[in-house]
């Protein structure tokens, strides 16, 4: 029995905006499936008096003080950008959604 | 179907969610300003472009104005809550995910008590959180800027990771007809109680406050809520009334006809008044939250919410039943007052020296009148709460009666200066040298013989026309009582 189904699979591929192929489909599901399995040793491990952690350090409170500063320039912050328009990243087209 | 008919066979449940950006100095995880209105990518870094290795911060001022805003709301402060990763690919958000919280809220569990046509109703506050605001999105190459074949989108990030409070209602049931009105008015409360707590200029216009509503019908008598629509981004405190209604009456007719609603989101139009199908709703578990791994818990120590607590100002409601008492007035005048958003101003014009009943006749009588005319907001006349109080003492003093008054006001807002320069300019004073109103008034007598004669022979009444003809002669600027007293005297006959 898989931990993770195909169509799972399928379905986290839409909501990342991945197009696969039905072979990538099973080539990914095999790989998460084990993925999955490994991760699930450790849960075995875990014994009732250990509490589920988030956070590797006992931290709290950690916060900076509202004071703005300078960041990038536009033409700093857009030299990455694949395509620019206006000062402004442009991308594809979003299909499926409405803003 | 119409909204009568809908009511008659359905009861509507609302719900609203309401996202509040702050105006903090900087952003949330992120030392970027947060201006409105900045040249497009100029208030962007590392941070909240999700550049690789950036690691966010939170800001505490932020933290600060969730809990005032939550204790404000009467919430339970949580003792110990985490941020969490919201997962969607969309790109307003660069990281592919927002920091929100999720099971965790900051605040939860409090109210917020409106009035409404005079019954006091109690709004469950569910939850408040913090988050942050995504990027401003352009589509271009579709008509008018929608989505819809648009051939790409242009994206500014200034918007994205500005600190932004999202208050969720509880369920509000047993609202009936008077559901819109509900809606608008418990918006209108949140907005005055986030203005007065200072940590936000709410400005619906410019979208740093912004309403989601959710309605749901069910059919009278049943128990069952039905499937519920959320109408996103709904900016202006009327659209708020009217895209309720305009839900209401819509999945009446779906429903009437055997139709299901379906659970999405929809989108107002301003223009219009309607609402239109958007995407049908990611599935909570679609976004995949987790706890977020870059940002420590928060742990508000009970001594810090109670010195926030000690902070808080008094509170709309509260400062609205103190000076209902102070000034007298009546719900109904109270009100009116609030309708209008006359409060302040009549209260500052209090302040500035007037009487309690001439500066709400004033701000509610004649500038009321024309800001109505203008469709102008009362604020926004150009006059001060400073000029209706010289303008009230004038009156009290007797330099002006009320028919000259309106003519200073009228001058004030046409931009003619302060109203003592409005008076000399116009030469509006009241006529208070008896010689001259003695003068005027033997001219009216010989003018008007026959009316003379009518109140020498005791027609009292007659009068009217004579003291009519003095105010005309004056144009106005004489003390009509006082003319009609010496009317008398003139023609020997006693009231």
């Amino acid at each position: 029995m898989s931990a993770i189904t195909r169509d799972e699979v399928a379905h986290l591929a839409r909501l990342s905006r991945l197009a696969l192929s039905d072979e990538e489909l099973d080539h990914y599901a095999t790989q998460l499936d084990v993925i999955i399995g490994a991760v699930a040793r450790v849960a075995e491990v875990a014994a009732e008096d250990v509490p589920p952690s988030s956070h590797a350090l006992p931290l709290t409170n950690v916060f900076r003080q509202d004071q703005a500063r300078p960041g990038l320039t536009p033409e700093q912050a857009l030299s990455g950008a694949p395509a620019v328009e206006d000062d402004r990243f442009r991308v594809p087209r979003i299909l499926g959604e409405e803003a | 179907m119409p909204y009568d008919e809908a009511l008659e066979r359905f009861e509507p449940v609302l719900g609203l969610e309401t996202h509040v950006e702050l105006g903090t100095a900087s952003k949330m995880f992120c030392g970027c300003p947060t201006a409105f209105g900045a040249a497009p990518n100029t208030q962007v870094c590392p941070v909240c472009l999700a550049l690789p290795g950036s690691l966010p911060t939170a800001n505490a001022q932020a933290i600060e104005s969730t809990i005032k805003i939550g204790l404000a709301l009467n919430c339970s402060i949580a003792s110990w809550c985490r941020f969490a990763r919201k997962n969607y690919f969309y790109p307003d958000m660069p990281k592919n995910y927002q920091i929100s919280q999720y099971d965790e809220p900051l605040c939860f569990d409090g109210h917020l008590d409106i009035e409404v046509e005079g019954r006091t109703i109690r709004v469950g506050i569910e939850r408040v959180h913090l988050e942050e605001d995504t990027g401003k999105s352009t589509h271009v190459g579709g008509a008018t800027g929608r989505i819809h074949g648009a051939d790409h989108s242009i994206v500014d990030y200034n918007r994205a990771g500005i600190p932004l409070v999202e208050i969720v209602t509880k369920p509000i049931e047993g609202t009936d007809r008077m559901a819109p009105e509900v809606a608008k008015a418990y918006v209108t409360e949140l907005r005055e109680l986030v203005r007065a707590l200072g940590v936000s200029d709410v400005r619906m216009e410019e979208g740093s406050m912004r309403s989601d509503v959710n309605v749901s019908l069910m059919p009278r008598g049943s128990a069952e809520w039905g499937t519920r629509t959320e109408t996103k981004n709904v900016n202006s405190l009327r659209s708020v009334e009217r895209a309720v209604r305009f839900e209401i009456e819509r999945q009446a007719a779906v429903l009437a006809d055997g139709g299901r609603i379906v659970q999405e989101t929809r989108h107002f139009h301003e223009d219009t008044g309607a609402t239109t199908s958007g995407r049908s709703k990611e599935e909570a578990q679609d976004y995949r939250y987790f706890p977020e791994p870059d940002l420590v818990p928060i742990a508000p120590a009970a001594e810090w919410v109670e010195s926030l607590r000690a902070e808080l100002p008094e509170l709309p409601s509260v400062r609205r039943k103190r000076l209902q008492n102070e000034w007298g007035v009546s719900d109904l005048d109270m009100a009116a007052m609030h309708n209008i958003d006359a409060i302040g101003l009549v209260e500052a014009t209090i302040a500035a020296g007037a009487p309690p009943a001439d500066a709400r006749k004033w701000w509610m009588g004649e500038l009321a009148r024309r800001a109505n005319e203008s469709g102008t907001a009362l604020a926004d006349l150009p006059i001060t709460p400073d000029q209706v109080a010289r303008v009230t003492a004038m009156v009290a003093g007797g330099a002006l009666n009320d028919k000259l008054a309106r003519q200073v006001l009228e001058g004030v807002l046409a931009g003619e200066g302060t109203p003592d320069d409005v008076v000399s300019a116009r030469g509006l004073q009241i006529v208070n040298d008896e010689g001259e109103l003695s003068s005027i008034i033997d001219q009216v007598i010989l003018d008007n013989a026959d009316a003379a004669d009518k109140v020498r022979s005791g027609k009292v009444a007659a009068a009217g026309a004579l003291v009519g003809g003095v105010m005309k002669a004056s144009r106005g600027k004489a003390d009509a009582g006082r003319a009609r007293q010496l009317i008398l005297e003139k023609l020997g006959v006693t009231e």
